[in-house]
């Protein structure tokens, strides 16, 4: 089975999100593996061992996304690609959602595999988006995952409760933290990943004409930005608590 | 005046969603709001009427062994591109859950269209504003081509009534399962005896630094004590404390209390986009250099086992 995980670059889980003030795309100080992506690797990695076949990484965005491709490749997976062009910066969802989609034709694929929602632009989206542009099912937003044969199942978590679902390969799936918890990288994964080169495509090998994606042609444009939502307040004990909630009609 | 597509979608007892009457109400901004109800002719037409919606199409297969439920949000895609097709609207607006996220990101897709999610408000020139990124901070945005789809955040307003003559209408569509995913079972999930969270007045939630049955149970006190809905953070639902159903965040529901009690919980960035929208915010944490103290109205600093039942008992005195 041709197994694709997309996996990507977000900042430290503690960090501030912030919008660049001059074009108001999120601001990358990306130092960390997005962790659903971990562990949709890790059910990639599992299924290979279970049934075969190869597992390729796939990121696009900007040169230190290769990082993550180490990380990837450390943990065992046979190939990786980076999408990488200059174009990609201020991309919007359906943008990037083209330009992963053409790469995933270019790999070729039988599952794709990517975490329900990253840790920085939190649309949760992406697999839906994929579906759509590869003509395939999605199933996203799993908590369990199986392959048998052709079919892929899972149950889907959502606010509402517990959906039940299944679909023919091929397909792309996207996950929560699934029971299995993402292998460490060992030593010699490390070096072998340091010594396996990284396949990179810009946008014309993809066939994608670059003026398509972008900030100057994205789909939708955000106008101002700043203000942020809650600010510090204070503390003190239960007593004062209760006052406190009191004095605005909360008890 | 132009149509607004508005998506509606029903909870397991056939009524509209909260989310679906909210949009209802911020979609007469932008114009006509017309309901947009997969599946057979519905009662709940009558309430989506009572929201505004002077149409509402009721759109359904021809073949009545088609189930419209039987696939993953395709089937929603198809119906709303057509009628984008067949209507021309000013815009669609979806209720924002997992499910129309995805519905709204997918039209934009097969439509040529932008998309905006965690959308709260609308101007009359079709401006959005949005709480982004994961509701952090808020953005003025614009869908910049084709028919602009809202992925609207739940829980941003209260649904106003604005009662109208309503037509229902069939509208037949073909949708094309065979790319979709199937949906085997479809279970709800509610926590018995407790106000349903996504529309609790007042909300406790528990996270990680509960650790036992017993420090549960006094959370508990003190939400019986307040009336309110129990939440969780991911690692308290993961600890089995609570059931999915519970989880608030990005991954769970988003809340808009009047007040928001966070108990053990660090205040991590993907928890508090399902929180922004509480009026007031509370937070019990032993760790005074916990992120939730910059984000909460008042903190209590110590250990939960001793602070959670003084506040139940002050609570419960007050309440007499
Ligand atoms: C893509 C993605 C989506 C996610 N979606 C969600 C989501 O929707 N909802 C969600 O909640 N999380 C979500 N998470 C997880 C989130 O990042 C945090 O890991 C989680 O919210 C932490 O839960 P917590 O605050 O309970 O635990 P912790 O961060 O471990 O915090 C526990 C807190 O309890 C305090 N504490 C410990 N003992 C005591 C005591 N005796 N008395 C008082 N306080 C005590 C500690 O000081 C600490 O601050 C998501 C993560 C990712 C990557």
């Amino acid at each position: 089975m041709r197994l694709v995980v997309l996996v990507k670059g977000v900042p430290e889980p503690t960090g501030d999100l912030r919008l660049d003030l001059a074009d108001h795309t999120l601001v990358r100080a990306d130092s960390g593996v997005d962790p659903l992506g971990l562990h949709a690797l890790e059910a990639a990695l599992r299924l290979r061992e279970a049934g075969g076949g190869t597992v390729t990484a796939l990121t696009a965005g900007p040169a230190p996304a290769a990082s993550v491709l180490r990380h990837a490749l450390a943990m065992g997976t046979d190939r990786a690609v980076h999408v990488s062009d200059p174009a990609l910066h201020g991309a919007c969802a359906p943008q990037t959602s083209a330009v992963l989609a053409a790469a995933l034709r270019r790999v070729g694929f039988d599952l794709v595999l990517c975490g329900a929602a990253s840790a920085d632009g939190q649309l949760g989206v992406m697999a839906a988006l994929l579906g759509e542009r590869l003509g395939v099912p999605h199933l996203s937003g799993l908590r369990t995952l199986a392959v048998a044969g052709t079919t892929v199942t899972g149950e889907r978590q959502t606010e509402e409760g517990r959906w039940d679902l299944a679909a023919d390969l091929p397909a792309v799936v996207s996950t929560w933290v699934l029971p299995d918890r993402p292998r460490r990288r060992t030593v010699a994964g490390i070096r072998s990943a340091a010594a396996t080169p990284i396949t990179t495509w810009t946008l014309a090998d993809l066939g994608v004409d670059p003026s398509t994606v972008g900030l100057a042609a994205a789909t939708s444009r955000v106008l101002s930005a700043g203000r942020p939502v809650r600010t510090t307040g204070r503390t003190g004990d239960p007593a004062e608590l209760v006052r406190f909630l009191a004095d605005r009609a909360l008890v | 005046m132009a149509e607004v597509l508005v998506l509606a979608e029903l909870t397991g007892d056939g009524e509209p969603t909260r989310g679906t009457l909210e949009a209802l109400t911020a979609a007469r901004v932008l114009g006509e709001p017309v309901a947009v109800l997969l599946g057979a002719a519905h009662p709940a037409a009558d309430r989506l009427a009572r929201y505004g919606a002077a149409r509402v199409l009721v759109a359904g297969s021809a073949d009545p062994a088609v189930d419209l439920a039987a696939h993953l949000v395709g089937p929603a895609v198809d119906v709303l591109a057509r009628l984008v097709a067949d209507r021309a609207p000013a815009a669609v607006v979806v209720p924002g859950s997992a499910a129309g996220r995805e519905v709204a990101g997918r039209l934009a897709v097969r439509t040529g269209s932008g998309f905006l999610t965690d959308v709260v408000g609308f101007a009359p020139d079709g401006t959005a504003t949005q709480l982004a990124p994961g509701g952090t901070t808020v953005v003025q945005a614009r869908v910049t081509c084709g028919t602009p789809v809202h992925a609207w955040r739940a829980a941003s307003l209260t649904p106003v009534p604005a009662p109208v003559a309503t037509v229902v209408e069939q509208v037949l569509v073909e949708p094309s399962p065979a790319r979709e995913a199937r949906v085997l079972a479809r279970v709800v999930e509610r926590s018995a005896g407790r106000p349903a969270l996504a529309d609790a007045a007042v909300v406790v939630a528990v996270g990680r630094g509960v650790t036992g049955a017993a420090e549960f149970a006094l959370v508990e006190q003190l939400a019986d004590a307040l009336g309110a809905a129990i939440g969780a953070s991911r690692a308290a639902v993961d600890a089995g404390f609570c059931p999915p159903s519970c989880l608030v965040g990005q991954s769970g529901t988003r809340v808009a209390p009047r007040l928001y009690v966070a108990v053990g919980i660090s205040g991590a960035a993907q928890h508090w986009s399902g929180v922004r929208s509480a009026q007031t915010v509370v937070a019990v944490n032993s760790d005074p250099d916990a992120p939730v103290f910059a984000l909460a109205d008042f903190g209590v600093v110590g250990d939960l086992a001793t602070v959670v039942p003084e506040l139940t008992a002050q609570v419960t005195a007050r309440r007499g």
